[in-house]
C-alpha cells in the first residue's frame, strides 16, 4: 500500500494514536475464502432441491390479456407453476418498511407488465432443465402498449402511463409535488446580477452492478414450521421484512441466513428471490432454489439508475459562483424501489461541496419502461457530483480560471451555511485541492496556495440562511395536464418567502426532539410555504408520507430544547404543530386491491393504531392496509 | 440418464454418476460435494469456475463431466495440505487479495496453474494468466502482488 | 432431456448429426448453450478421435485438425503466425478448451481465430471430404469440418490486430487480419478481413482492391482506408455500436497496415 497520510493538516482536530490505520489488518472470513469453504448461499446442500424459473415479459409495456400454463404444468418434472394471484400480498415497494413510498410493484406480473424480463409466473421443477422447458411451455397472450424509455418524454402529457400507482410516471413527493424541490435564497435575481450565466447538460447511462456471484436464495422448510433462507441479500433485514409482508407470514417463521455474499455492490438488496423462493417453499413443502443466471442478472438485475442533469450557474467575473440551479431526473424503471430515496439524497448533496448563496433544485424520480432501478455504490451522489465538477470545469473555461482555483475560491469553508442548512464543519475540499496541485506539479497562485477551510468561512452571506423564494410549481399531476417545463421556477405558479434565518436550529415543527441535532427535519423541505406562512393542504387522503412523519403533539421537551423564534424565524404554523393524532393515523380513504384469499390482516392493526397515542415515541410496526401486521419490530415514527 | 465417470480429484479416485449434459462444475459441487468452484455465468466469461484438469485451467462450467474420465482435477479444496495452506493461500491472506471471496477459488487456480508451469512470471504473464478471471471488488492489484509474493515466497523455500 | 453421444471416429460422428444435434468441440459454445437451457437440439455428438488434435507440416503447407485448441496453437512453433491470433480468443482456461473448428462456428462477436485464417486463405476440409474456402464456409457454417489448410504466409505479410476494450482479455470491437503479399515492391493480391463488422468474419473486398498496386505507406493506403468500410453494416451490440465500429475502422485498419503502435 502507498498510502500517505498528511497528518499536517488539521493536525488540531484529531488525535494521532491510530493503532488501526496504516497498519496490516487479517480479515476475520479470508481463512474460508482461500480454501474455498466460505459459504455462500448456494454452498448449502440440500435433498430434493426444486429449481425456480420465471416466465418473463419479452416486452417493454404490454397488458397480459391470458395466461395458458396448463401444458407446462403437466411436464415431467414439473412441481408447481406459481402466479401472482398465489402471492398473499403480490405488490410491495422495498421503502414501505420504513413507510416511504406506495405499494407499486408486483412480486409476479397479473394484469401487466412494465419492462422487458418482468417475471409473471415461477416455475418449480425437480432440475432447471425441467424447469426451462416449462417456461417455455407456458403461452401468455399480451396486448403490446405503447412504451416510454426516456425520463423527458416519459413526463410529458402523452406519454403512456408506466406505473398506475403513479400515473404522472414521477415519483410523488409530501402529497403535493411530483419532484423534489430544493430552495436556498434566490436564484432568479441573482441570474440577473451575474455576469456570465453558464449551462450544461450531463447524462450517465445505468450500470449494472454485475457481482460474480449472481442473485439467488434457497428456502428449505426446517421441522418447526419455520423457513430457512439462505440469501445472496445484502440486505438481510429488508428481506426478511419484504418476506414476511408478501407471504403474510409472521417473520418469526423466517430463519435468515446471509452476510456471505458474492459482491453486491447494491444489487443485492431488492428482496426478490426470497419471497419466491419462500412461497415456493411454503406450496411445495421442499427445498427450492431461486438462482439468476448471468443473462438474467444482467437483464433483469437492477441497476443503477441512468440519470439526466442540467445545471445553470450565475458567475461573477471573479469565479464566484452566486447561483446554481439544477434540474435533474432519476430513472427509477418501471417501479420506485429505492430511486425515490436516491432523489432525496442527491438533492442534499447539491450544490456539491461550494459555498453558493443561492440554490434551487428540482429533482424528478421518473418511472420509464426500463428495468427498475436500485441502489448501486453511492447511487445518488455519483451522477450528480460527474454533473457537477464537469460544470466546474466548463465555468473556469467560460471566466477564463485555472479549474482547481475556481473550485478553491468556492470551496466550503467551516461556518458556511449550506443550500440544505446545516452549518458546513471539518471541510477539507480546499487542501485537498492544494495536494492534488501539489502531486501533480500544477501551480496555484499565492491566494489559492494560502487559502485554508478553515479560516474565512460563515462571513457575511455565506453564514446565514438567506431569505428563499419559494414557489408551488409541479404540484402532482400538474406537468401532465398543462406540459410544464422541468426546471425550477419555469412557470406562473405562485411564489413565497421565507424570511432570512429560518434556521433548522430553531424548528420545533414536530414536536418531539430529535434524537441527535442532526435529526431534525425541516419544515421548509416538505416544501412550498406562500407568503403568509401557510403550509399547503396535501391533496387527497393523507397517505404513507404524512403518517411517516413523526408523531406531531408537540411535547414540552421539545419546545424547551428548540424554543420557536429563537433567532427571530417566524412562529410555526399550528397546522404543523398540533395536527390531531386522528388525522395522522388517518387510513386509506381507499384500501389497495387485494389478492383473493388474502387474510383481512390489516384491519385490526389500523383501529388499533387509531387508539395509540400519537406521542408514543416508539411505535410497533406499520399501519397501513396492504401492509402485513408481521412486519416486525419497533422503531421511530 | 445418468452415467458413471471416474476421475481423479484433488489426488484422490473418485467415482460419481453423472447426468446427461452435465457440466463438470455441477458435478463437482452437487456430486462430489467440492463447493469451491463457483457458478458466476456458465458461459466461460468469469473464470469462478476454473479449476485444473491435467494441470492446466479449464472453466468447469463448459466442460462436458464425461470427458474428464480417468483424467486429474484439481480445485482449490485440495490446494492446502491440511492445515498447511498453499504459498498462493498465504499470500492472498496476508496480501488482502481477497473480499467477497467468489472469484477467489478460480483465480487461485489460474494462479496455480501459471506458478506450476512459471516458478518466476512477471507482472504481466501474471496478468495475462489471471485475464480470463474477473474480479469486481480487489480492482486486481493485490491479487496480482500476491500472486508475485506467492513465487518470491516458493523460489525461497 | 439431453442426450451425449461419444463415438470413436469422426466419420461416425459425423453420420450421427442432424438438425437435433450439436458437435461438440471443445466445449466453449455448446455448453454455453446447454447450460442457458438452448432447446433447439436434444442431442450431443462427440468424438474420441485423437486425429482430429494433429498438426501435420508439409513444407509451406499445413493441415491444422479441427480439434487442435488455441493453446496448442500457441505451443506449435509451425503455427507461430497464428500466436497473436489465438492469444486474441479468452483467457488461457478458454484458450486450453477453445478449437480450431469451433472458432469457425462461433457467433458474433467472436471468432477472432477464423478472421485470422479468412486473410490466410484457408481452405476447410470437412469429414465427407469435400474442400472449400473458409469464406464459403462460413456462408453456410453447417456439416463437421475436420481440418484447416493453410499456406504459411512469408517474413512479415501476416498482420493481425484485435481492439477490445479490456485487456489483457475482452470482447472484439473488432478484429483485423491481412496478408500483405507484394509484387515489385508493391501491394498485389492482398487479402483483408474484419470480425466483429458483420454476422461472421468477412473479406472486405472493397479494401482489398484499393490495396492492389499501391505502396505500402501512408499515401498507398489512403483509398484503402477511406473504403475501410465500404459494403459493410456494422452491429450494434453492447461492446459497442455499429457506428462507432464504422468510425474507428479506418483508424484500426491504418495501424493494422502500418505496423503501428500495437497498444
Amino acid at each position: 500500500m502507498n498510502a500517505e497520510y498528511r497528518k499536517d493538516l488539521f493536525a488540531d482536530e484529531r488525535s494521532d494514536d491510530f493503532d488501526i490505520i496504516g497498519k496490516p489488518v487479517i480479515r476475520q472470513d479470508i481463512l474460508g475464502h482461500v480454501t474455498g469453504r466460505s459459504k455462500f448461499y448456494d454452498d448449502h446442500a440440500f435433498d430434493g432441491l426444486l429449481h425456480m424459473r420465471c416466465v418473463r415479459s419479452p416486452h417493454h409495456h404490454a397488458r397480459i390479456r391470458s395466461v395458458d400454463s396448463s401444458a407446462a404444468e403437466r411436464q415431467g418434472g414439473v412441481v408447481r407453476v406459481l402466479g401472482g394471484r398465489d402471492v398473499p400480498v403480490n405488490t410491495n415497494t422495498l421503502l414501505s418498511l420504513i413507510n416511504f413510498g406506495r405499494d407499486d410493484e408486483p412480486l409476479l406480473a397479473t394484469d401487466k407488465v412494465g419492462y422487458v424480463g418482468q417475471p409473471i409466473l415461477a416455475v418449480v421443477a425437480t432440475s432447471v432443465r425441467a424447469a426451462q422447458e416449462a417456461v417455455d411451455a407456458v403461452k401468455v397472450d399480451y396486448e403490446e402498449l405503447p412504451h416510454v424509455l426516456d425520463v423527458e418524454e416519459a413526463l410529458k402529457p402523452e406519454a403512456p402511463i408506466v406505473n398506475e400507482e403513479y400515473p404522472n410516471n414521477s415519483f410523488d413527493y409530501f402529497d403535493t409535488y411530483d419532484h423534489q424541490k430544493l430552495r436556498f435564497g434566490d436564484v432568479e435575481t441573482a441570474f440577473s446580477k451575474a455576469d456570465h450565466i453558464v449551462e450544461g447538460e450531463y447524462q450517465m447511462s445505468p450500470i449494472e452492478q454485475a457481482p460474480i456471484e449472481t442473485c439467488g436464495a434457497i428456502a428449505a422448510p426446517e421441522t418447526n414450521d419455520r423457513i430457512t433462507v439462505h440469501t445472496s441479500t445484502q440486505a438481510l433485514f429488508f428481506s426478511v421484512g419484504v418476506t414476511a409482508k408478501q407471504l403474510d407470514v409472521s417473520s418469526a417463521r423466517l430463519h435468515f441466513i446471509g452476510g456471505t455474499v458474492g459482491g453486491g455492490f447494491g444489487g443485492k438488496v431488492d428482496s426478490h428471490h426470497e419471497p419466491l423462493a419462500a412461497l415456493a417453499c411454503l406450496a411445495t413443502g421442499k427445498p427450492v432454489k431461486y438462482m439468476w443466471d448471468r443473462a438474467e442478472e444482467m437483464q433483469v438485475g437492477g441497476p443503477r439508475g441512468g440519470e439526466r442533469w442540467r445545471i445553470k450557474d450565475g458567475v461573477m467575473r471573479d469565479g464566484r459562483i452566486i447561483a446554481r440551479a439544477f434540474t435533474g431526473f432519476f430513472d427509477a424503471g418501471a417501479y420506485t424501489r429505492l430511486s425515490s430515496y436516491a432523489v432525496q439524497k442527491s438533492t442534499g448533496h447539491l450544490p456539491g461541496p461550494y459555498s453558493i448563496p443561492n440554490v434551487a433544485s428540482n429533482v424528478y424520480c421518473v418511472f420509464t419502461n426500463r428495468t427498475p432501478s436500485t441502489a448501486m455504490r453511492g447511487f445518488g451522489i455519483t451522477a450528480v457530483d460527474f454533473a457537477i465538477e464537469r460544470h466546474m470545469d466548463k465555468v473556469a473555461r467560460a471566466v477564463g480560471m485555472d479549474p482547481i482555483e475556481l473550485r478553491i475560491l468556492n470551496a466550503y469553508r467551516d461556518g458556511d451555511m449550506k443550500a440544505h442548512r446545516r452549518e458546513a464543519k471539518n471541510c477539507a475540499l480546499i487542501e485537498s485541492c492544494q495536494a492534488v496541485a501539489q502531486k501533480t506539479g500544477w501551480r496555484l497562485s499565492a491566494d489559492a496556495a494560502r487559502a485554508s477551510s478553515k479560516s474565512g468561512g460563515g462571513v457575511g452571506a455565506l453564514g446565514v440562511i438567506p431569505e428563499t423564494v419559494t414557489d408551488d410549481e409541479g404540484r402532482i399531476g400538474e406537468r401532465r395536464r398543462s406540459g410544464l417545463a422541468p426546471e425550477p421556477f419555469s412557470g406562473q405558479g405562485t411564489r413565497g418567502l421565507l424570511p432570512e434565518g429560518h434556521s433548522s436550529n430553531n424548528s420545533s415543527a414536530f414536536g418531539n426532539a430529535p434524537q441527535r441535532e442532526d435529526m431534525e427535519a425541516e419544515i421548509e423541505r416538505l416544501g412550498f410555504i406562500g407568503a403568509a406562512g401557510v403550509p399547503p393542504t396535501p391533496q387527497g387522503p393523507m397517505d404513507e408520507t404524512a403518517s411517516s412523519a413523526r408523531p406531531i403533539a408537540p411535547s414540552e421537551t421539545a419546545h424547551t430544547t428548540h424554543p420557536a423564534g429563537a433567532r427571530g424565524g417566524p412562529s410555526l404554523p399550528a397546522a404543523y404543530t398540533q395536527r390531531p393524532a386522528s388525522t395522522i393515523n388517518q387510513p386509506f380513504a381507499q384500501p389497495p386491491a387485494q389478492a383473493p384469499g388474502t387474510p383481512a390482516a390489516q384491519q385490526p392493526a389500523a383501529a388499533e393504531a387509531e387508539s395509540e397515542s400519537a406521542t408514543t415515541h416508539f411505535q410497533r410496526g406499520v399501519r397501513r392496509p396492504g401492509v402485513s401486521r408481521f412486519i416486525s419490530g419497533s422503531r421511530r415514527r | 440418464m445418468k452415467s458413471p465417470v471416474t476421475f481423479r480429484l484433488n489426488g484422490s479416485e473418485t467415482a460419481v454418476f453423472v447426468d446427461s449434459g452435465a457440466n463438470l462444475l455441477d458435478v463437482l459441487r452437487r456430486g462430489c460435494g467440492d463447493l469451491s468452484p463457483k457458478y458466476g455465468c456458465g458461459q466461460g466469461s468469469c473464470g469462478a469456475c476454473t479449476v485444473l484438469i491435467g494441470g492446466e485451467p479449464h472453466v468447469s462450467c463448459l466442460v462436458l463431466a464425461e470427458t474428464v474420465a480417468g483424467r486429474s482435477v484439481e480445485t482449490t479444496g485440495g490446494l492446502s495440505n491440511g492445515p498447511d495452506l498453499h504459498p498462493l493461500q498465504r499470500a492472498f491472506i496476508e496480501g488482502f487479495a481477497a473480499q467477497c471471496g467468489y472469484c477467489t477459488p478460480g483465480m487461485l487456480m489460474s494462479a496455480k496453474a501459471l506458478l506450476d508451469r512459471n516458478p518466476s512470471p512477471t507482472r504481466s504473464e501474471v496478468e495475462e494468466a489471471i485475464s480470463g478471471n474477473l474480479c469486481r471488488c480487489t480492482g486486481y492489484e493485490p491479487i496480482i502482488d500476491a500472486i508475485l509474493e506467492a513465487a518470491k515466497q516458493r523460489g525461497a523455500a | 432431456m439431453l442426450e451425449v453421444q461419444t463415438y470413436p471416429t469422426v466419420g461416425e460422428a459425423a453420420s450421427a448429426m442432424d438438425d437435433q444435434a450439436r458437435f461438440l468441440g471443445g466445449g466453449t459454445l455448446i455448453m454455453n448453450r446447454v447450460n442457458y437451457g438452448d432447446r433447439r437440439f436434444n442431442r450431443i455428438v462427440r468424438t474420441t478421435d485423437a486425429s482430429l488434435s494433429e498438426i501435420r507440416v508439409e513444407g509451406d503447407r499445413l493441415e491444422v485438425g479441427a480439434g487442435v485448441t488455441m493453446a496448442a496453437i500457441l505451443a506449435s512453433r509451425d503455427l507461430d503466425f497464428l500466436s497473436p491470433a489465438a492469444r486474441a480468443v479468452g483467457g488461457p482456461a478458454i484458450r486450453n478448451m477453445a478449437s480450431v473448428g469451433g472458432n469457425l462456428m462461433a457467433p458474433h462477436p467472436y471468432g477472432d481465430l477464423a478472421v485470422a485464417l479468412l486473410a490466410l486463405d484457408a481452405v476447410v476440409r470437412m469429414v465427407s471430404g469435400e474442400e472449400l474456402s473458409l469464406e464459403d464456409f462460413l456462408a453456410r457454417r453447417n456439416g463437421v469440418v475436420r481440418s484447416l489448410l493453410i499456406r504459411r504466409p512469408r517474413g512479415d505479410e501476416f498482420r493481425f490486430r484485435k481492439v477490445s476494450r479490456v485487456k489483457p482479455k475482452g470482447v472484439s470491437v473488432m478484429s483485423m487480419a491481412a496478408r500483405l503479399t507484394r509484387s515489385a515492391g508493391r501491394l498485389s493480391g492482398v487479402r483483408v478481413a474484419y470480425g466483429a463488422m458483420a454476422s461472421t468474419p468477412v473479406r472486405v473486398r472493397a479494401v482489398e482492391s484499393a490495396l492492389e498496386g499501391v505502396s505500402l505507406d501512408h499515401a498507398g493506403i489512403t483509398a484503402a482506408l477511406s473504403a475501410a468500410t465500404e459494403g459493410l453494416d456494422p452491429p450494434d451490440d453492447p461492446i459497442a455500436s455499429g457506428w462507432y465500429r464504422r468510425e474507428v475502422a479506418p483508424v484500426h485498419l491504418r495501424r493494422l497496415l502500418l505496423g503501428e503502435d500495437a497498444r
